[in-house]
């Protein structure tokens, strides 16, 4: 368990929305991403891909393209060398450029370097492959069938029981009692089988790169990312560098989603600059990012609830087939993991089965397994709420996790916020407006383990007193807004006094990726320790000029003070007092704090939606959406509520008409956002967000991570929503207007 | 690549003809994204809006002539346009975003020939004719008789349409048009549905053009649909028997927007409430019994 880090406090910073520190630079356009630097005799980068989605690379002939004039240099496989020992350093090589076959529509066979955009681009036609296609297969359900296309073979793990496909290479099983004994308790069972649509993160920037790489091994690369600590291990992993020579810096991110906690074609960029001997600039286009990075999986589910009819959860089961795409790994254990983590359950088992296809390798999005984890559970629920004419908030109520549960998936929960949720949905106007013709309203919970991890962050008093503070996580959701509150928090002083950045991979030890919502909580907790780390020597410092012990030393609204009467009467030291003596006494000042960050506490949400079906074609309006969710504590509310929002208006895309859409021919046929429909502002609904703080003991301030839980509940809200409205029980995502044509023409 | 920028229609069409292989710049909402997206490569590309008559829009026999270059920001900004047009105008009001309205053209959306274009329904059931210009001179063609296939037209080498025709609105006439799309805009037709009536003294139709899109390889101008409003005062028998009509015109396929079933359904229920709309700007009423 970890370290009971919270104390209830005052706060004077934390809470407050002062405006973002990043804001100029981005309304005005000067904010730096990825494709927004150059170099000095840079080439452009380009990537030659797939047209099939299964196929043996007999050759690739690329004299033609080595021989034009302004080509640089030209790269297969071939020119990567160095083989990496670990298998997931092996599949990402693979991956970012393909060995002997190609195993999805997109995937990268080769890559030039050139002194122009259309130069690249000619170059990449006047590359030869020969290709003998193979049978392929995209659909999870498919993939598993004995006879199915094998995506690689040897790849299946000891858990998988004998006589399952060797595309299945993975099963997971979670729960505790005894299901069946619980079903006889229950008065009603349903058992139904859903399906979801592998959906894009939709990140508004593709992924881009600038990379140099010497002959002596010494590399720099700017990169869009998520994660650059992870960028510069998963690059020297793969071509063989020392970690030390490769720097990464992160450009500023124009959104991620999980999508950019993976590389992709950092590899290629670095290996193009350094067969060329320029820096070369890598940007993807849109029909890339689709076909080539991101998607997470769709998914295929079978669940089975019993319940009193009073509403008491008797027995549940659930399993789970989660699709891979074209390399081992997979999510499935997590959607196993969080299907039932709401529910205080005696009698639980899940299982989750991880499937390779032939499509992109899925990446984590927002969350990652958790919603196909709910959902169908969720729209179960809410189904026997409807049969046996409950309540849906109260039945959730009556089987809600609390302190002391033992959840679905193993660990006793300490302190949690889901009830508080539920409660303060009961409570909300939303829930008892009224509905009109052709509306309704669901309810759905969610869950998400949130994340803690390696985390350094230094704080700098500069002479002048005020103060410098580099973490290590690029700012994707407004960790330098958060990080500069929390330590004007911890060291008394004036926001403005408080400058933070990102720093480059040679400037800090290393950082976890940002993801498992764990920056505002695992890089905020070590900034908190590294401003006390600074006052503790701030103290001394003042100890050592007034001549007394520095236990004697206070530390309150940003000055020394002595700490009683017998400590001496001597005026407070102001930061910028002890600052601008610092040589004197001891030298510059800064506090760091270095830690694998634990604590990180769950969080819960409950959301409600109203819908309006057009009974003639199908097409589904979103009237109303509400979000209550555990922040634990807000450290600036305006972006707590644009991640409640954020993750709301995510799953209402996922929900109502994001799809990736597969030909017989295994190619993608939607690559563009044109086809491929986020929804766009006006077909939201203002999303409310209701802010719950129920303070998280591993957080000095019981902050908890706020930025994945929200996507969690809406898939199966919106479901519940359309079928309370339609009259009738859909079961497959995403419901477009055909599909929801479909299901009420055939009620 | 060439990129020409004449100020005359007679350059313009001398240009087109001496090249095979250029293409003709209105607005290039359609034009740009194809070439970006590699699916072209022109030897040149001619700009028509520095061509005056192409950029504007003026009165002509009761009727409108819009310029070949006038993008659909401008013919909303019309109001005397609007108010004989509206179901015209409104449909090219449905294209793309805010920033592609300030450069979309109604004729750019006809030679881009696509079954799903929103104006062209709209256009044709307005009876709207193309002036098109060439090496032979001048001709006048109905809107339908332009594109040919999914990407086709019957324009001959040189030649280019100058500008849209509406034709002056008969007394007690009404427009509309209407689309389906999963989203609320940003989105291409899955069906659309424009519709064109008069009304007689006594509040019957006595003409009517229905035109459905995104059903078939080109847009259908349907006779078999304003048959079931001709005659009648658009009451719930004749709009059943008008969604019935146009669901069996409808000849879609099951593609990535959607099913053959879904369209065949959904070009019905646009078409009768097109026709409701239609109906109601010609002064008459709808809804009633027979």
């Amino acid at each position: 368990m970890p370290k009971d880090e919270y104390t209830s406090r005052d706060f004077k910073v934390v809470g407050t929305r002062p405006i973002r520190p990043d804001g100029i630079e981005k309304v005005t356009g000067k904010a730096r991403y990825g494709a927004d630097i150059s170099a000095p005799g840079m080439l452009w980068g380009a990537i030659l891909r797939s047209p099939h989605a299964h196929a043996r690379i007999k050759g690739i002939d690329t004299s033609k393209a080595r021989a034009m004039k302004g080509v640089k240099a030209v790269i297969t496989r071939a020119d990567f060398t160095h083989q990496p020992e670990d298998s997931g350093m092996a599949d990402i090589l693979d991956n970012c450029m393909a060995g002997d076959k190609a195993r999805y529509d997109g995937h990268a066979v080769a890559a030039v370097a050139a002194t122009s955009k259309s130069i690249a681009r000619a170059a990449l036609a006047a590359i030869e492959v020969d290709y003998e296609v193979l049978p392929h297969v995209t659909d999870v359900d498919e993939a598993m069938k004995t006879g199915a296309p094998v995506v690689e073979p040897g790849r299946q793990q000891e858990s998988v029981p004998e006589g399952y496909c060797e595309n299945v290479t993975g099963r997971s099983q979670y729960g505790h009692g005894d299901p069946e004994s619980g079903f006889e308790q229950a008065d009603l069972i349903v058992e139904r089988s859903f399906k979801t649509a592998a959906t894009h993160q939709g990140y508004i920037e593709p992924h881009a790169c600038l990379a140099t790489l010497d002959s002596d091994g010494q590399g720099d690369l700017w990169v869009c990312t998520q994660g650059h600590y992870m960028v510069r291990n998963v690059c020297a992993g793969v071509l063989g560098l020392d970690a030390g020579q490769l720097r990464v810096t992160a450009s500023e991110i124009g959104g991620g989603f999980g999508g950019k906690t993976h590389v992709w074609m950092e590899p290629t960029a670095l290996m193009l600059a350094r067969k060329s001997g320029k820096p070369v600039k890598l940007v993807l286009s849109r029909d890339e990012v689709f076909r080539a990075t991101g998607p997470t999986a769709s998914s295929s589910v079978d669940v089975k609830i019993g319940m009193t009819s009073e509403g008491k959860i008797t027995g549940a089961t659930a399993t789970y087939r989660l699709q891979a795409g074209a390399y081992p790994g997979g999510i499935a254990f997590l959607s196993a993991m969080c299907g039932f983590a709401p529910y205080d359950l005696e009698n639980v088992r899940t299982e989750g089965f991880e499937v390779m296809t032939n499509r992109p390798k899925a990446a984590a999005y927002r969350a990652p397994g958790a919603p196909m984890g709910a959902y169908p559970v969720e729209s179960v629920i809410d189904e026997l709420c409807q049969k046996l004419d409950l309540d849906p908030l109260e039945t959730r109520l009556k089987n809600a996790a609390r302190e002391g549960t033992r959840s679905s998936y193993g660990p006793t929960y300490p302190a949690i916020g889901l009830e508080a949720t539920l409660e303060a949905a009961k409570s909300h106007p939303h829930w008892s407006a009224p509905l009109g013709e052709n509306q309704g309203r669901g309810v759905a919970c969610g869950f998400w383990f949130n994340f803690g991890g390696d985390t350094c962050v230094s704080l700098m008093v500069n002479p002048d007193g005020t103060v410098s503070l580099s973490e290590g996580n690029p700012d994707i959701g407004g960790s330098r807004a958060s990080m500069t509150m929390m330590a004007a928090e911890e060291l008394g002083v004036p926001l403005d006094q408080v400058r933070t950045i990102i720093a480059d991979t040679a400037s800090l030890g290393q950082n976890e990726v940002t993801d498992g919502s764990r920056v505002t909580f695992a890089v905020g907790l070590a900034t908190i320790k590294a401003a006390r780390h600074a006052i503790e020597i701030m103290k001394e410092r003042a100890a050592m000029t007034w001549g007394i012990d520095p236990e004697a030393v206070d530390w309150r609204d940003g000055a020394a003070h002595p700490a009683g009467p017998n400590a001496g009467k001597f005026p407070p030291m102001t930061i910028k007092e002890i600052a601008a003596i610092a040589s004197n006494t001891g030298g510059p000042i800064a506090g760091h704090h270095e830690v694998n960050a634990e604590g990180a506490g769950v969080s819960f949400a409950t959301h409600m939606v109203d819908t309006e079906v057009d009974p003639e074609t199908g097409a589904v309006k979103v009237l109303r959406y509400t979000v209550f969710q555990d922040a634990g504590k807000a450290v600036h509310p305006d972006y707590v509520e644009g991640q409640f929002q954020g993750g709301a208006a995510q799953g209402i895309g996922w929900a109502i008409n994001e799809e990736y859409i597969y030909g017989d021919d295994g190619r993608l046929q939607n690559a563009g956002f044109l086809d491929y429909r986020i929804p766009v502002a006006s077909d939201l609904p203002m999303i409310e967000p209701v802010i719950l703080e129920i303070p998280n003991p591993g957080h000095p301030y019981g902050v908890r991570g706020v930025g994945e839980t929200s996507i969690v509940p809406p898939l199966a809200a919106i479901a519940n929503s359309v079928s309370r409205a339609a009259g009738v029980r859909l079961t497959s995502l995403p419901m477009s207007p055909p599909r929801v044509l479909a299901a009420l023409k055939a009620q | 690549m060439r990129f020409e920028t004449p100020t005359s229609v007679d350059q313009a069409v001398a240009l087109l003809a001496a090249d095979p292989e250029a293409r003709v710049l209105a607005g290039g909402t359609d034009l740009l994204v194809r070439l970006r997206a590699g699916q072209i490569a022109p030897s040149a590309i001619i700009d028509i809006k520095r061509i005056r008559e192409m950029t504007v829009i003026s009165q002509e026999d009761g009727g409108w002539r819009i310029g070949a270059a006038v993008p659909s920001a401008e013919m909303n900004e019309h109001a005397a346009l609007k108010a004989d047009w509206p179901g015209v105008v409104e449909s090219a009001d449905l294209i793309g975003s805010t920033q592609i309205q300030g450069r979309a053209t109604l004729a750019g959306n006809l030679c881009n020939a696509s079954p799903a274009a929103d104006s062209v329904p709209a256009m044709m059931a307005a009876r709207a004719t193309a002036r098109i210009a060439g090496p032979d001179g001048t001709r006048d063609v109905a809107v339908e008789g332009i594109p040919t296939g999914v990407g086709k037209t019957s324009l001959e080498k040189g030649e280019l349409v100058t500008s849209i025709f509406l034709p002056a609105k008969p007394a007690h006439s009404g427009d509309a048009y209407l689309r389906f799309i999963p989203r609320t805009e940003m989105d291409i037709a899955v069906v659309g549905c424009g519709i064109s009536l008069t009304l007689d003294d006594q509040g019957k139709i006595s003409d009517a053009r229905v035109a459905l899109g995104a059903v078939a390889p080109t847009v259908i101008l349907s006779q078999s649909c304003a048959d079931t409003l001709i005659g009648t005062a658009g009451d719930d028998a004749a709009l059943d028997a008008l969604a019935a009509a146009a669901s069996a015109e409808a000849k879609p396929i099951d593609d990535k927007r959607g099913t053959i079933a879904f369209r065949k359904d959904v070009v019905g229920v646009l078409a009768k409430r097109a026709a409701k709309i239609a109906i109601t700007r010609a002064g008459g009423k709808t809804g009633g019994e027979t």
